[in-house]
């Protein structure tokens, strides 16, 4: 490793970052407020908390607003399919396999003769609900440890993160084989489950990264020195300025596992048939790009809008969290 | 600092032995393994006996992962299925698959770190929406996919590569495979990277940089990015390891016989020689990177402490 | 190609030896091609040692056809056993044979080949402390209990007693019971003769094979390439014609596909389902779809009491009914497999025993009718079939789904049957050999030998070594029993026949399809044809 010279920038470096404190207005707002509160009881005193500023904000941020409606869309779809789709995804008629768009069949036909467009329609229940549980799940459980050993360090810190360590070592095929193929029950959650039981490793070394950057600013000093507990510093200090590199691993890893659960039920130990899902679609597409690349397109071009939703979304709530940017 | 890599060092060995037993038992919650190597045909009892036997199947399983503990401390990792030294198959796997994920590792530092600052520089401009744009297109089309076109596309509409590396596996063979299995962690980088730019860019350091008169790209390298830099490194130093025992559909694609191959056969012919062997050399992967983005933390910013 | 120039020189030099033919620009004999060209080709890793008796995969078994040749051999073309190492083998009573070794032969190291070789090899395969998977190929052999006991007690001999050498170049063999056609399945690769290095450095052969055959292996990287080169000393008729063949080892056949376009790579052998309707395009007529002895079913788990109650084979017929295999194998396997309508392979040919439409009505599509035998029969067990397959291998989930489309299809009922993946093979065939099918599962047979006895026996005889489904019938034993018995080899085949139509009367297994061998090649190549066992017959591949 090379030594590093420290000396001016570094300085400046070092102070400089703490310094971000006095751009933090609403932090700082916050903060004056922290020794005249009572020990955080009576939310009415505290007119402009950091959250409520988020969402003021959040609430004129057009992006904010045209994810949320896409997300809202999604939901709906995922509870409604037969709204916009009229035909049912497991009616499949071999004679037509493969075949292109054609009138009543928008996105044509899978190699099994199956709509497409309605498959793709009744898919999104299962690929939204794995995607977000599974991100929820990773996310909550890894920024909580990870942040909490980031935080106090020490004898928690090294237990976690060698925890954290024989995870990462877990193979994910060969933990779905042994972990999922257990499992005879017909529902999401054995995929949810293990999925997040791989992936909260992630986050919480992304979490316990920032934080452990973020309690060097001067900022949580002074909390800390003005009697602040850990609980407050860590959720009123620490986590809106930690949380941004959460949310954008969180919102890219939405897409992946939505993927993920494609590669598992591809090696069989997925979602049980007759489920439907974007990426039991897309796994099987994959195989015919070259003779059929609408059967890829469709349920991947809806993958992609739901990433896309979720990542503006995530960047929308990153900036509004995130006083520096105002 | 040496008192703390020492107790780091110190502190593998716990996981080590964690690691190995957890997926020793995995391996063996598979169930038998004999089953398979038969076929299609059913083992005849005595013969199915005799393999158990000889593969050290038949002792319970605490006393095979004592055993196999014991050999492994004297350097033998046990023989696979095909009469074939497990050392033997990692001397051929390893070197390919660390070629191909420092590969990878370069796509991630290079491009993902430059489109990340560029695009973090430049919010919301053409540039930051067509990396955005870029960055969905590798999320929502799988690797096989991408793999599997851009092997079509360049190895055989274009002829500018062979579609399949050979067993020499070259750095230079290695391009495309490690560009396809770089993709999603290249989403990551970009996106982390462009996220902490943009939230350190307006940063006090900054201007006081800037105000100094220093030139432009100074700030952005030595003040903006390695401020920035803390969760990338430690993404990157958390991907080293997946992206050697994950490498597995890229290396199907382009027939690498490297770890992920290897790993991925051991699995589905539940050799527990194989898996646990190259598991327990990834462990130890894991835990030296973990330990250098640690060390990293402390350069990057010099206000974190290690005792 | 410095490996194939020197090899061309030693193939010219050896060719002018033996038989003094034109030498040097190749073109010497019909077609042409340049005899010291060495072609490459696609293979996987074979997952046990390349023992002769340890190998049960076709990619072991294609090394084992290049660097072996047994007493029989089938021909490439029509499958029937043809004396290769065998002088000749003789009985009087079907159960007491004499076999006389041709003398002349060597193996690739210079030893001879004598009568002592098989019986060697063979003591060695069956032999339990080898732990060879094939040995119960010799199970009919006298003294096949005492060197392999099949109840885990003691093995109290080292050698078959029915194995007696007579000469330098013959040896009896003593069954013990009757088996007409014993001599017709020498041909397969565990009954190979073995050399003396196999024995006395066991470790250095498996690193390096060495056999009888028309190639010999010049060098062998484990799981990644053999190089093997054509052996000019060979003495049989089916020379090389090429110089010699590169197993390279694919995990993936898509991306052997991909390589064969690219030119990287001169023959398939396993042309990938979804790049089927593709190979007109990509390859032109330099592909090739024939007829291989596999077939598909769907065995069911007899233990399970859903499935063997009375009316249980109304269901099976049902089910079968509902199942439109014509459009199965036009639409998933473009045409390179055919609609079973027996529970054989027509590579067994009319004489052999296959008989197109034994099946009658009960395979063909008739979902009226299929709703009607199944509502009949009780209805499908638990409202719901489950087809079990293993998902690791061999992309079975394609026509699988089709399968149950076409079943829920015909039934009206969109839940009337799904897949049932199963992690791995191993696991599958755990659940398989522990009783634990509740449903009908995925059953493949690729014969050891084109007999009609090796589609029936080892499948439905009761507790037969595959004989997953656990299906047992006094009447079908006992015609397998008369058939073995019987000398008249039509007679026998007949009798087997009877035995079918047994096994059709109750449904025993539902047959899908017959499996194609398909192959792909390179414009370098030409002769190129796959054996009934779908392996392509490399010695008679021109390169040039």
């Amino acid at each position: 490793m090379p030594e590093q010279p420290y000396e001016p920038e570094g300085a400046i470096a070092g102070t400089g970052m703490g310094g971000a404190m006095d751009l933090a207005a609403s932090e700082a707002v916050t903060l004056e407020k922290t020794p005249g509160g009572p020990e955080g009881t009576g939310p009415q005193q505290k007119p402009r908390s950091l959250w409520s500023d988020a969402w003021r904000d959040l609430r004129r941020n057009p992006v904010f607003i045209i994810s949320g409606l896409v997300i809202l869309f999604l939901v709906v779809i995922s509870l409604w399919p037969s709204l916009i789709a009229s035909g049912n995804p497991l009616k499949c008629d071999l004679a037509k396999a493969q075949e292109g768009s054609q009138p009543g069949h928008p996105f044509g036909y899978d190699g099994q003769g199956c709509d497409v467009y309605t498959r793709t329609v009744y898919g999104t229940r299962i690929s939204i609900s794995v995607g977000v549980l599974a991100t929820l799940g990773v996310a909550v459980l890894g920024s909580v440890l990870g942040g909490l050993a980031g935080y106090f360090g020490g004898a928690w810190d090294s237990v976690m993160s060698r925890i954290t360590d024989i995870f990462f070592a877990i193979p994910v095929v060969l933990g779905g084989l042994v972990l999922l193929s257990v499992v005879t029950s017909n529902t999401i959650w054995p995929v949810i489950g293990f999925i997040v039981l791989l992936g909260w490793t992630q986050v919480y070394r992304i979490a316990r990264g920032s934080v452990i950057t973020a309690k060097q600013n001067d900022y949580v000093q002074a909390a800390r020195a003005l009697g602040a507990s850990d609980s407050r510093i860590l959720l009123r200090h620490i986590a809106p300025n930690a949380v941004a590199p959460v949310i954008v691993v969180a919102t890219i890893a939405l897409g992946t596992y939505i993927a993920l659960e494609a590669t598992l039920s591809y090696l069989g130990v997925g979602l049980k048939p007759p489920t439907v899902s974007w990426g039991i679609d897309i796994s099987s597409a994959s195989a015919y790009i070259r003779n059929a690349p609408h059967m890829l397109l469709w349920p991947a071009g809806a993958l992609a809008i739901t990433v896309l939703a979720f990542i503006m979304l995530g960047d929308a709530v990153r900036d509004a969290l995130d006083p520096k940017l105002r | 600092m040496g008192r703390y890599v020492v107790r780091r060092l110190l502190q593998m060995i716990p996981v080590f032995i964690g690691a190995t037993l957890l997926i020793f038992l995995m391996v063996n919650v598979m169930g038998d393994p004999i089953a398979g190597l038969c076929g299609d045909k059913q083992c005849d009892p005595a013969t199915a006996a005799q393999l158990k036997k000889e593969f050290g199947l038949d002792k319970p399983v605490w006393q095979q992962y004592l055993t196999y503990m014991g050999n492994v401390f004297t350097g033998d990792f046990g023989t696979a299925f095909n009469g074939q030294k497990v050392t033997e198959l990692m001397s051929t796997a390893f070197p390919v698959t660390i070629r191909l994920t420092i590969v990878a590792i370069l796509f991630e530092i290079v491009i993902g770190i430059t489109l990340g600052v560029v695009t973090g520089l430049r919010r919301g401009r053409p540039v930051d929406t067509s990396v955005l744009l870029l960055t969905l297109v590798v999320i929502s089309v799988p690797t096989f996919v991408t793999g599997l076109l851009l092997q079509l596309l360049l190895g055989v509409e274009w002829g500018w590569i062979k579609p399949s590396v050979s067993t020499d596996a070259t750095f230079s063979e290695l391009i495309v495979p490690g560009l396809v299995l770089a993709s999603v962690s290249l989403a990551y980088v970009t996106r982390l990277t462009r996220t902490s730019i943009a939230e350190n860019r307006r940063a006090d350091y900054v201007r006081t940089a800037i105000a100094k008169g220093l030139p432009r790209q100074r700030v952005i390298i030595r003040h903006l990015l390695r401020n920035s830099l803390i969760p990338v490194v430690t993404f990157i130093g958390t991907d080293i390891g997946a992206l050697m025992g994950g490498a597995i559909v890229t290396e199907r694609i382009f027939n690498i016989h490297g770890v992920g191959y290897q790993l991925y056969q051991g699995i589905l012919r539940q050799n527990t020689q194989t898996v646990v062997g190259f598991v327990t050399v990834l462990v130890l992967v894991f835990l030296v990177a973990n330990l250098l983005v640690d060390l990293l933390y402390a350069v990057l910013d010099p206000r974190i402490r290690y005792a | 190609m410095r490996g194939a120039t020197h090899a061309k020189w030693a193939a010219c030099a050896a060719a002018v030896a033996l038989a003094a033919t034109a030498c040097g620009g190749g073109g010497s004999d019909s077609g042409g091609g340049d005899s010291g060209a060495v072609l490459s080709s696609s293979w996987g890793d074979p997952q046990n040692p390349l023992e002769p008796a340890n190998t049960n995969e076709v990619q072991g078994g294609k090394v084992l056809d290049m660097i072996f040749r047994g007493l029989k051999r089938y021909n490439p073309k029509t499958g029937a056993a043809e004396d290769m190492l065998a002088e000749k083998i003789d009985t009087s009573d079907s159960q007491n044979f004499t076999v006389t070794v041709k003398s002349g032969w060597k193996f690739s190291n210079g030893e001879a080949v004598t009568a002592q070789s098989f019986v060697d090899a063979w003591n060695y395969g069956a032999s339990l402390k080898n732990n060879q998977k094939n040995a119960y190929f010799f199970g009919y052999i006298e003294g096949y209990d005492k060197v392999h006991p099949e109840d885990g007690s003691k093995q109290t001999a080292d050698t078959l007693s029915g194995l007696k050498v007579t000469g330098t170049n013959t040896f009896t063999v003593k069954l013990t019971q009757k088996f007409s056609t014993f001599p017709d399945t020498l041909g397969y690769p565990a009954f190979a003769p073995l050399p003396k290095a196999f024995f006395s450095d066991h470790a250095a052969w498996i690193k390096k094979p060495v056999g009888n055959g028309p190639y010999a292996i010049e060098s062998y990287t484990k799981g990644s390439k053999m190089s093997l080169r054509k052996w000019d000393g060979y003495p049989g008729d089916d020379k090389a014609e090429n110089g010699g063949v590169d197993l390279k080892v694919y995990t993936d056949n898509n991306t052997a596909y991909t390589d064969l376009m690219a030119g990287n790579l001169d023959l398939v052998d396993d042309v990938p389902a979804a790049q089927l309707k593709n190979v007109k395009n990509d390859l032109g007529d330099r592909y090739l779809n024939t007829p291989a002895g596999i077939i598909q079913t769907l065995a069911f788990p007899f233990y399970d009491k859903n499935w063997n109650k009375s009316g249980s084979e109304k269901v099976r017929k049902g089910l079968s009914m509902a199942i439109n295999r014509e459009q199965i194998t036009n639409t998933i396997f473009q045409k390179t497999r055919t609609p079973a309508t027996d529970w054989t392979s027509p590579v067994l040919g009319e004489k052999g025993g296959f008989q197109d439409g034994l099946c009658g009505d009960g395979c063909e599509y008739k979902p009226d009718e299929a709703k009607k035998l199944i509502q009949e029969g009780g209805g499908l067990p638990g409202g719901q079939v489950k087809i079990s397959y293993n998902a690791d291998t061999g992309s079975h989930k394609e026509w699988v789904d089709a399968v149950c489309n076409s079943i829920n299809n015909a039934l009206g009922n969109d839940k009337a049957c799904v897949g049932n993946p199963v992690g791995t093979f191993a696991d599958f065939r755990n659940q398989i050999t522990q009783k634990k099918m509740s449903g009908p599962f995925r059953a493949g047979w690729q014969m050891d030998y084109p007999l009609i006895q090796n589609f029936l026996q080892p499948l439905y005889y009761t507790n037969a070594s595959s004989n997953d489904g656990k299906w047992s019938n006094k009447d079908f034993d006992k015609l397998v029993d008369q058939a073995n018995q019987e000398t008249d080899t039509s007679k026998a085949i007949g009798l087997f026949q009877d035995a079918e139509k047994v096994v059709r009367d109750n449904m025993a297994a539902i047959p899908l399809w017959y499996q194609n061998g398909s192959a792909g090649w390179s414009d370098r190549l030409s002769n190129v044809a796959l054996n009934p066992f779908s392996v392509p017959v490399y010695n008679e591949i021109k390169v040039g």
